[in-house]
């Protein structure tokens, strides 16, 4: 007889409690992706994938010219977004931040950021393209007012077309983050930097940037993944002529070239998660769960 | 010659207002504190104290009228061109810098180098006995350590002015009596201004050269410590300021040095002679620890005020405070009395709660108030 028992619920009570989210993080995650590594050793011809364990696919990657010239294009255009909606969802986040002065004016004003969103993004992407098209309403109304003489070529199926659709799609990822984490700096900070002799610009460098990191953090990491796994804004908006990580996997799907494109997918999450792992390295996002 | 007269450091406060919207937070105050002065700004939560703090440290634009420091207006001046630096209520340290850095922030906006600004920031961090910290975080301070650190990043720039929002409030009652001493020490060290905001009337009485009392967004009183626990102007300084019996009367009459006031129950009161009308009712105060009490029907006859300065009533509380007991006797005149009586005199006769008793005080020791 134990004088001192106390009650504590046994051992599968606390695995009982667990199981709910390891069954969905298993189905969900961890089998498809195993699948994806399983099937990225496979062997496949014409019609068939055939299960076996070859190196083939992974060499015929890492050696090929194409990999590298995509991986190239689609990290060019994870900077450029990257770049671009950093300096506009701070910019936004900022102005929401610090310059509305009431709640409401804020609420109506965030709200009017996410009214894109209630649209599908295809829908999103493809109404660039009557707007910037050779014959398109920006074209046609800059050579009426007499602008330029001929049609500007660049301005659709190109890279530009590319950036300006992803950071149409993706700003508001860069936006909440940051605005979240603004709103968590205590304003007397602000008074006392200024207090201490800081400009605006100063006050920005020196405190808020540096406080709004974890939110920088989360907002790049979503548009960075996005971009870096996304084919059909790629596709859609630079007509075919950009390649992408992702469409080299849709291509290789549409051949029925399964295990290539395992293969690459399972190094595209290789290179994302050391994307993301150098961002954390640099930014404590903890602060902000 | 004019530098003489008005060294810097001189703060004077005229006419100056402050609306927010339809809200008056200041009401047009004027006041004047010396250079090299302990000034404690003391009023109960929105009184305008803390607004008026931040008046003089430019972080609030003034509605109306004038802040001036030394001979120079510095109504529109920004807060870093008026030599005034501010420790805030929460300290406002910033978190992602370490002590040295916070302290050094104000020398990096103005460009200085790294090697200066960090030699100057450890002589800082010394002078509060912060130096073996240089190094933390803000979060991994206590919050006594904290406000060194504020207190040294307020000091880094040499300022005229110390404005402090508070500064104790955050503290444990022990730590707060630890750094109340240090803040008074450092001052007369300094020998700039300091310019504090509280609303303990303890911390002021034991800072302040001048007190300043604010109520409703006016300046009650402004005064050295002792004139104000002494001679309250008005019925709120009294009460504020703890430690005083408000009572009325209506004026009767006037003796060569005082005036007569009739109380309730046909008590008459003497007070210090003012220039009241015949009929008027009047406030005056009485300190509490210049009451006698006694049971009824003892000790009064031989009172040479016998039918003057006395209250009658029934004792209701009696509250031991260690070196003096607090007793409270509901009164015609006055529903809580108070008393405050040495510990050993009261032991030696305990008067029960209960009991009626009358309350006298000696000549002069009534002071008329002012309405407002």
């Amino acid at each position: 007889m134990k004088p001192f028992a106390r009650f504590s619920p046994g051992d599968a009570t606390s695995y009982v409690q667990v199981a709910p989210l390891a069954v969905i993080f298993a189905l969900f995650l961890v089998v498809p992706i195993a699948t994806i590594i399983v099937v990225s050793f496979w062997d496949y011809d014409e019609f068939r994938i055939l299960p076996d364990f070859i190196w083939d696919n992974y060499l015929y990657l890492l050696t090929s010219k194409v990999t590298l010239a995509t991986y190239v294009n689609t990290v060019k255009y994870a900077a450029l977004v990257w770049a671009l909606t950093f300096s506009i969802g701070f910019t936004v986040a900022y102005f929401l931040a610090f310059h509305v002065r009431t709640q409401t004016w804020q609420i109506v004003l965030f709200v009017l950021c996410t009214i894109p969103f209630w649209t599908s993004n295809i829908i999103r992407m493809i109404s660039w393209i009557p707007f910037l098209g050779r014959n398109g309403l920006l074209n046609s109304t800059l050579v009426h007012l007499g602008v330029v003489d001929e049609p500007l070529e660049f301005l659709l199926f190109s890279d530009f077309a590319v950036v300006l659709a992803f950071v149409h799609l993706y700003t508001l990822f860069m936006v909440v983050p940051i605005f979240n984490s603004m709103m968590r700096i205590d304003r007397s900070l602000i008074e006392a930097a200024v207090d201490a002799g800081a400009s605006g610009w100063q006050v920005i460098r020196n405190v808020i940037l540096p406080l709004t990191k974890p939110g920088i953090g989360i907002g790049s990491i979503f548009v960075v993944t996005l971009v870096m796994g996304d084919f059909i804004t790629v596709r859609l908006m630079s007509g075919g002529q950009s390649s992408s990580v992702g469409i080299a996997m849709s291509n290789e799907i549409a051949l029925l070239q399964y295990p290539a494109a395992a293969a690459n997918a399972v190094v595209l999450l290789i290179v994302v998660l050391l994307m993301v792992a150098a961002m954390l390295r640099v930014v404590d996002v903890r602060k902000e769960l | 010659m004019a530098e003489a007269l008005s060294p810097r450091g001189t703060i004077e406060i005229v006419s100056v207002t402050k609306r927010f919207g339809d809200t008056v937070a200041v009401d047009s105050i004027n006041l004047k504190i010396p250079a090299g002065s302990y000034c404690c700004l003391l009023g109960p939560s929105g009184c305008g104290k803390t607004t008026t703090l931040r008046m003089i440290a430019g972080h609030e634009r003034v509605s109306e009228g004038d802040v001036i420091f030394g001979n120079q207006n510095v109504t529109d001046l920004p807060p870093t061109r008026r030599g005034t630096a501010m420790m805030f209520q929460s300290y406002a340290l910033f978190p992602h810098l370490d002590c040295t850095e916070n302290v050094a922030f104000s020398l990096k906006m103005r460009g200085a180098k790294k090697e200066e600004r960090v030699k100057r920031a450890r002589e800082l961090l010394d002078m509060v006995d912060m130096e073996p910290y240089a190094r933390r975080l803000p979060s991994q301070l206590s919050g006594g350590q904290q406000q060194r650190v504020a207190l040294a990043r307020a000091l880094i720039t040499n300022p005229d002015v110390l404005l402090l929002d508070e500064p104790l409030s955050a503290l444990d009652p022990f730590l707060r009596t630890r750094m109340r001493a240090e803040l008074k020490r450092l001052q007369k060290e300094l020998g700039i201004s300091f310019v504090h905001v509280t609303h303990s009337q303890e911390e002021a009485m034991a800072l302040a050269d001048l007190v300043v009392i604010m109520n409703e967004g006016r300046i009650e009183q402004a005064g050295p410590a002792r004139t104000v626990f002494n001679r309250p102007r008005t019925p709120f300084v009294a009460r504020f300021i703890g430690g005083h019996n408000v009572l009325s009367g209506i004026v009767e009459g006037r003796t060569d040095d005082a005036v007569v006031l009739k109380g309730a129950n046909g008590v008459r009161f003497l007070v210090d002679a003012e220039t009241v009308r015949q009929g008027d009712r009047v406030s005056f105060s009485v300190r509490c620890d210049r009451v006698a009490v006694a049971r009824e029907g003892t000790g009064a006859a031989s009172h040479p005020y016998d039918n003057f300065n006395r209250v009658r009533g029934v004792m209701r509380s009696v509250e031991y405070q260690g070196s003096w007991v607090r007793l409270g006797m509901e009164s015609p005149d006055s529903d809580d009395f108070v008393m405050a009586v040495n510990e050993a005199a009261y032991f030696a006769d305990p008067i029960a709660v209960g009991e009626r008793v009358n309350a006298s005080w000696g000549a002069g020791e009534a002071h008329i108030l002012a309405d407002q």
